[in-house]
């Protein structure tokens, strides 16, 4: 066994013992950790394919944000376990039945003659794939890349119109308006007539 | 270093000149963008002004490339009027041209029909502009795209525009109930298309479109069960994005649900835009194919017929009747694609085109006749629509003989050119039932007409007065008896605009 194959299967065993994990998992927060781990270890599984870019980006987009997120969701939420893994029995059958499915499909696609056509041979070691696919991307795809970023904007404006109200009666600060006050803005000088001393006091000292 | 790249060595920088239009309705809308956030909402007018400048010049940009020279050097070498750029993803034919132009000028009209309801429902706000103007660009790379990433990512730019639009009036139950829906199913379908996109990739291992048609035309396509599957895929995704039955369901809830505004919108432009892909799709790419894409296309235009105009016929909300009728009409376009003749390419276009045209003018009816906290979207709203206004309710029987296909409107020639070419591709059955079909629609057009011209108009106010008749500006009726009038001129002399898109299919084809 060569140390690249060691390694494959190393991450491969952790890949997949996370992955029950993250379904047989009693504690949301640690299905979630579970997660992270075989996303971790897919990313590895990447690396080991020469495809660095995307393990990179799959440690930086699922691991850093979208698993924070959604850990910040689940601690927030207060799940309860229990009603969860209600029916789990129940269900497993129907669920081992249509992974039995899924995996018979992809076995049948793969080896279909439909897809039937030669593995492309890997570039060589020399090419640093991330330039490479940002050589490609500025260049022949261009015109795709801009419009991706249209639709990101389209995104935030429809986010934006749609949750951005003015709301009547809310307590909030303004700062601006703070720092600029001034003393006749709290201070409020009263001028009031000096009093005599009442005839009953001097009785009361003495 | 020679080796550590892998673009071509031969990549040279685009030709920008045939995108150009593209590129100033993006810079033109970001600048929009950019100057409502300094507007106060009292002087939204010119954030209105400048949208429609923008849609306006992008319209004469389009139509300044019509008679390219670089197109007429490309039909010398090529036999066909139609140069690429972008890597060949990008693609600008007479076809593209034509209905790009229509697309923008339906978008300028939709603008001022829809700034009174707007006005009044206190929604007049940027963001239905730029969005608008958003939609209208993904609609433009749908129309010249070339690959089908830009398909997807046009489709996407202006789906995402239009969820944002129906969901615009957020404080109103149905408007967020149609929102959601169209959100869901319009996710769905794009999966589906998608998922046929991506195993049509697999087997041909291309996205463009003419890769795609290269392999097919040297493989037995139809023995392919990859192929076939994909074929399916897509046709399930166009049928949703179309709203023909059966993924018609979220048509009646969406139109209904979202503000007047937004279902005129949503009715009229991005038809076009739909038409665009199916024919880059399924004439372009898939033309091979065409067995397959015929015989599913004729069942979903019959079922469209049967569906659309039977349903139509127990609404008694004008939106949801247009809805329905929506239906039906776009059977009649796949009737037109489905005859896979260039005769019945250029008929649906024509068909699209004006129905686009006729239908702007339907809801602009019914904005007109809305007020403010009333929608007047039931049908007996119309009632006795030609005493209070006599030209309104002439323009409104205009556009109801047209959609029902009575001459001398447009309607009628419409429907006959597309009956013309799926009877030529010896489809008679189909034809009969489009016939029948057409008649049993006819009844609910007539009714609302009976309703406008024979009824007593019974909408009175507190004191049993009648109500007085909506006000609408000196665009606005510019604007809609300019609409009225195109829809007989265009049925009368239906010349000039049907041997533009046949020269537009025989150019681009």
């Amino acid at each position: 066994m060569t140390l690249e194959l060691f390694i494959f299967y190393l991450f491969a065993v952790i890949t997949l013992s996370s992955a029950v994990g993250v379904v047989t998992a009693r504690n949301p927060v640690y299905a979630a950790l579970y997660l992270i781990l075989a996303f971790f270890t897919s990313a590895a599984t990447w690396v080991l394919l020469e495809a660095e870019f995307l393990g990179v980006v799959l440690v930086l987009v699922y691991v850093g944000a979208v698993m924070v997120l959604f850990l910040f969701v689940i601690m927030m939420l207060d799940i309860k376990i229990d009603t969860l893994k209600e029916g789990m029995v129940r269900y497993l059958p129907l669920g081992l039945l249509v992974a039995v499915i899924v995996v018979a499909e992809m076995i049948f696609v793969m080896k279909s003659s439909t897809f039937d056509r030669a593995i492309p041979e890997p570039a060589p070691l020399s090419i640093d794939n991330t330039k490479a696919l940002g050589e490609i991307l500025y260049t022949e795809y261009m015109y795709p890349f801009e419009i991706a970023a249209v639709i990101l904007v389209v995104a935030i404006i429809a986010a934006i119109s749609l949750t951005l109200r003015r709301r009547e009666g809310v307590k909030k600060q303004n700062q601006g308006e703070q720092v600029r006050t001034r003393k006749s803005d709290r201070l409020r000088v009263v001028k009031m007539d000096s009093e005599k001393r009442t005839s009953t006091r001097q009785e009361e000292r003495s | 270093m020679l080796t550590s790249t892998l673009i071509p060595m031969q990549f040279a920088v685009p030709d920008f000149a045939p995108a150009i239009p593209e590129i100033f309705l993006l810079i033109g809308t970001g600048l929009v963008l950019l100057i409502d956030l300094f507007l106060k909402d009292s002087q939204r007018f010119i954030t209105y002004v400048l949208s429609q400048a923008v849609l306006l010049i992008t319209a004469g940009l389009v139509i300044a490339g019509f008679n390219d020279i670089y197109l007429a050097e490309a039909a010398q070498v090529t036999g066909k009027q139609s140069i690429t750029t972008f890597s060949d993803m990008f693609v600008l034919d007479p076809m593209a041209q034509i209905l790009k132009v229509a697309v923008l000028l339906i978008t300028a009209g939709v603008f001022v029909y829809s700034r009174p309801y707007l006005f009044s429902r206190e929604m007049y706000k940027g963001e239905y502009f730029t969005l608008g103007l958003f939609a209208v660009l993904g609609m433009m790379i749908m129309i010249s795209a070339k690959t089908m990433l830009l398909i997807y990512l046009g489709l996407e730019l202006l789906s995402l525009a239009m969820y944002a639009l129906v969901a615009f009036r957020r404080d109103n139950g149905r408007a967020s109930e149609a929102a959601m829906k169209y959100f869901v199913l319009g996710a769905i379908a794009s999966g589906m298309l998608l998922y046929g996109m991506s195993i049509i990739y697999g087997v041909s291992g291309s996205l463009h479109i003419d890769h795609i048609a290269a392999y097919m035309g040297n493989h037995e396509v139809m023995q392919n069960i990859g192929l076939l599957l994909g074929l399916a895929f897509i046709i399930v995704g166009l049928g949703f994005k179309l709203g023909v039955v059966p993924f018609q369901m979220w048509i009646p809830d969406v139109y209904d649900g979202s503000p007047t505004a937004v279902t005129l919108f949503l009715g009229t432009a991005p038809k076009i835009a739909a038409f665009a892909m199916i024919i880059r799709l399924l004439v372009e790419g898939l033309g091979e194919m065409v067995q397959g894409w015929q015989q599913i296309l004729s069942m979903l235009a019959a079922l469209s017929f049967i569906i659309g105009n039977i349903v139509a016929i127990a609404q008694t909300n004008i939106k949801r009747m247009f809805a329905y009728s929506t239906i039906s009409h776009m059977g009649f376009v796949l009737l037109g694609i489905l005859a896979g003749s260039e005769l019945g390419y250029a008929a649906s276009m024509f068909y699209i085109i004006t129905y686009a045209i006729i239908a702007a003018g339907g809801f602009a009816i019914i904005i007109l006749l809305s007020r403010t906290g009333y929608e007047a979207d039931q049908l007996n709203d119309l009632k006795g629509l030609s005493t209070r206004h006599p030209w309104y309710a002439f323009m409104m029987l205009l556009f109801l003989f047209s959609m029902a296909g009575v001459p001398p409107t447009v309607g009628f020639y419409a429907k006959l050119s597309v009956i013309q070419a799926v009877v030529s591709a010896d489809l008679v059955w189909l034809a009969v039932i489009a016939v029948v079909m057409s008649v049993v629609g006819a009844y609910y057009y007539l009714r609302a007409i009976k309703l406008m011209y024979f009824d007593q108009p019974d909408e009175k106010d507190g004191a049993g007065k009648l109500l007085e008749p909506a006000k609408a500006g000196l665009d606005f009726n510019v604007l809609i008896s300019a609409n009225g009038l195109a829809v007989i001129a265009l049925g009368i002399l239906p010349g000039t605009l049907m041997a533009l898109c046949v020269m537009a299919v025989k150019a681009s084809l």
